[in-house]
């Protein structure tokens, strides 16, 4: 998985997804005005090949500020994977419902054009030949990821139990 | 091992004696708040019932709050549509606490929700909506969701997945000088922490500098909670939050005071003195670039926005009010105000602070998020620079990303659209 764009600490839900789109909802709708304020930025995601998966890599705290679910789906309708040093706790627990795929990677070092390999426990950079360990998430918050997302999962927990 | 409030509440919640630190809950929620992104809950809640033979109905109607303020009255053919579409679930599913755009009922949600008495202590109160940390200030353990989250609360009652988190002790001790508001606090304590400090974590606010603090204050501490990254800003109930229940949202049934246990384990301890601060501001583009306002007074400002669920309250407008009653704003500066609530609105025309307002030259919006968050009123030109009471700098808040954002009290503000430059308005307090 390739590297398209590198960004650097506090990225922020204004930055992925700006206040003055907050009108438009729908996940189909948001990809087109990912990173808005970035307009170079904006033109990769909107014009590049959305069919395999590429990354992002960020620095401290992304996804810092709103609650704003746009700035996840966004995102997921990119196919993007995010990597980054760490994130904000809203934001993280949307990319868990809604199957937007991060890393937590406290040391990772990249560049733009490197191709990087996902493992279990570790995120190795195939171009430099340097291995990081990531952080995962604990087993016990794994049951929407593995459910396919909280829709999925509330689906089958209202089946149980309403049954 | 002693508990900390949040364990305690997320204990009561899960029908448990103790939660430790770390365990995966799902607490029952108390309260579920939405605004306008309602419109999106309602489109993810039809999902999860998709194909389903079960009734499309939420589990409680009485505990979920909507309230009407991000956009309002509505911007735009789209907003006004989803607006449509909110108020057509809230009737067929029988939503009472639903605040439509309305002179005597509506408001911004972190304002509707404390003074209507929808929150109470030792509750679990989910909202979409980052500053949802505003309710911790009654003693809730309070925190943002994104939609999906609140479909799935809508559906099961409760919110699955949720980590106990650890808390950091704030101890705020000594006096509150003259000039210096919660807002400086809380700036002070930001840039301390950093945005990032405590992120996964609460902040719990004691002190006796707490203890002498109104609600409206203590609102806004726990309101920028999430501007250090923390999932919630908690302050144990005490006779101040029984006073506010009872006399200002009129709140009559049980209240339960719940406190942390002596030998509750805190991840960290921070004590502030507080006599000596000075006024604090927040300097573009984060909130943890925080200084004294000696730093940066003189700097040109051209609007000044006084509201926001952080200082839009009447407190807020009464520290306003005392220092451009009589005076001009700037013939350079813009300044907008907008009150948190209709009844903050009422009461200010009642006490005569919006007419001074108009008078000298600001403009007095109707309630609701405003400016704050640059979707529609007062966005910034390129290369403006605003001052402002809310809660956020960041680059492009005010709808524009060529623009500058500085953050600080209400006092701080009026003293700043009086002479069009960053001003400390002790300057003003003391002629």
């Amino acid at each position: 998985m390739k590297v398209i764009y590198k960004l650097g600490n506090d990225i922020s839900t204004d930055h992925i997804y700006p206040g003055r789109y907050m009108a438009t909802v729908l996940p189909t709708e948001t990809p087109q005005y990912a990173f808005a304020d970035i307009p170079e930025l904006n033109k990769l995601l909107n014009e590049g090949d959305k069919s395999e998966p590429r990354v992002i890599v960020a620095g401290n705290n992304f996804g810092t500020g709103s609650s704003r679910e746009q700035a996840v789906s966004t995102l997921v309708g990119h196919n993007l994977i995010i990597v980054a040093r760490n994130f904000a706790r809203i934001f993280f627990q949307n990319s868990i419902n809604l199957g937007l795929k991060t890393v937590t990677c406290p040391d990772i070092e990249a560049e733009v054009g490197d191709d990087l390999e996902l493992g279990e426990d570790y995120l190795l950079n195939k171009t430099t030949g340097k291995k990081f360990s990531i952080i995962a998430i604990p087993p016990a918050r794994r049951a929407i990821v593995e459910a396919g997302g909280l829709i999925a999962y509330t689906r089958k927990l209202l089946v149980e139990e309403r049954s | 091992m002693g508990q900390t409030l949040v364990q305690k509440i997320l204990a009561k919640a899960t029908g448990q004696n103790y939660v430790e630190i770390g365990d995966v809950v799902e607490p029952q929620v108390s309260l579920a708040m939405s605004h306008e992104n309602a419109a999106l809950v309602i489109n993810q809640f039809k999902q999860i019932f998709e194909g389903l033979d079960f009734p499309l109905k939420v589990w409680d109607p009485t505990k979920i709050a909507i309230i009407f303020d991000h956009r309002v009255p509505a911007e735009s053919r789209k907003t006004a549509t989803n607006q449509k579409l909110v108020r057509a679930f809230v009737a067929e599913q029988g939503i009472e606490k639903f605040h439509d755009i309305r002179g005597d009922q509506g408001g911004i949600c972190h304002q509707i929700l404390p003074e209507n008495g929808y929150v109470l202590p030792g509750s679990v109160v989910v909202g979409t909506d980052s500053h949802t940390t505003t309710h911790g200030a009654l003693g809730a353990f309070a925190f943002g969701i994104g939609a999906t989250e609140m479909a799935s609360v809508w559906a099961l009652g409760r919110v699955l997945n949720v980590e106990v988190p650890e808390t950091i002790k704030v101890v705020f001790k000594g006096k509150l000088p003259k000039g210096v508001y919660a807002k400086d606090l809380i700036l002070h304590l930001i840039g301390k922490l950093t945005n990032q400090g405590a992120n996964f974590k609460v902040l719990e606010y004691t002190g006796e500098v707490i203890e002498n603090m109104d609600t409206s204050g203590r609102l806004v501490l726990s309101n920028m909670a999430v501007e250090a990254g923390a999932t919630a800003g908690i302050i144990a109930p005490d006779k101040e939050t029984i006073r506010y229940l009872r006399e200002v949202a009129n709140y009559q049934g049980e209240i339960e005071l719940i406190a942390a246990d002596p030998d509750a384990k805190y991840c960290d301890v921070i004590e502030i003195d507080t006599s000596n601060l000075e006024p604090q501001v927040a300097a573009p583009h984060h909130v943890d670039n925080v200084k004294n306002i000696s730093e940066v007074e003189g700097l040109e400002v051209h609007q000044v926005v006084i509201g926001s669920c952080t200082n839009g309250r009447i407190d807020d407008l009464k520290e306003a009010y005392e220092i451009i009653k009589g005076k001009k704003v700037a013939k350079t500066t813009r300044m907008l105000v907008f009150p948190a609530s209709y009844r903050i609105y009422n009461e200010a025309l009642e006490k005569g602070y919006i007419a001074e307002f108009v008078k000298a030259g600001a403009v007095v919006m109707n309630p609701g998020c405003g400016p704050c968050l640059g979707i529609h009123q007062g966005a910034l030109g390129d290369g403006e620079r605003a001052f402002s009471t809310t809660n956020r700098n960041f680059k492009g808040r005010m709808g524009n990303p060529e623009s500058e954002v500085f953050l600080g009290s209400p006092a701080a503000a009026a003293a700043t659209a009086i002479y069009g430059r960053i001003t400390d308005p002790r300057k003003l307090m003391e002629e």
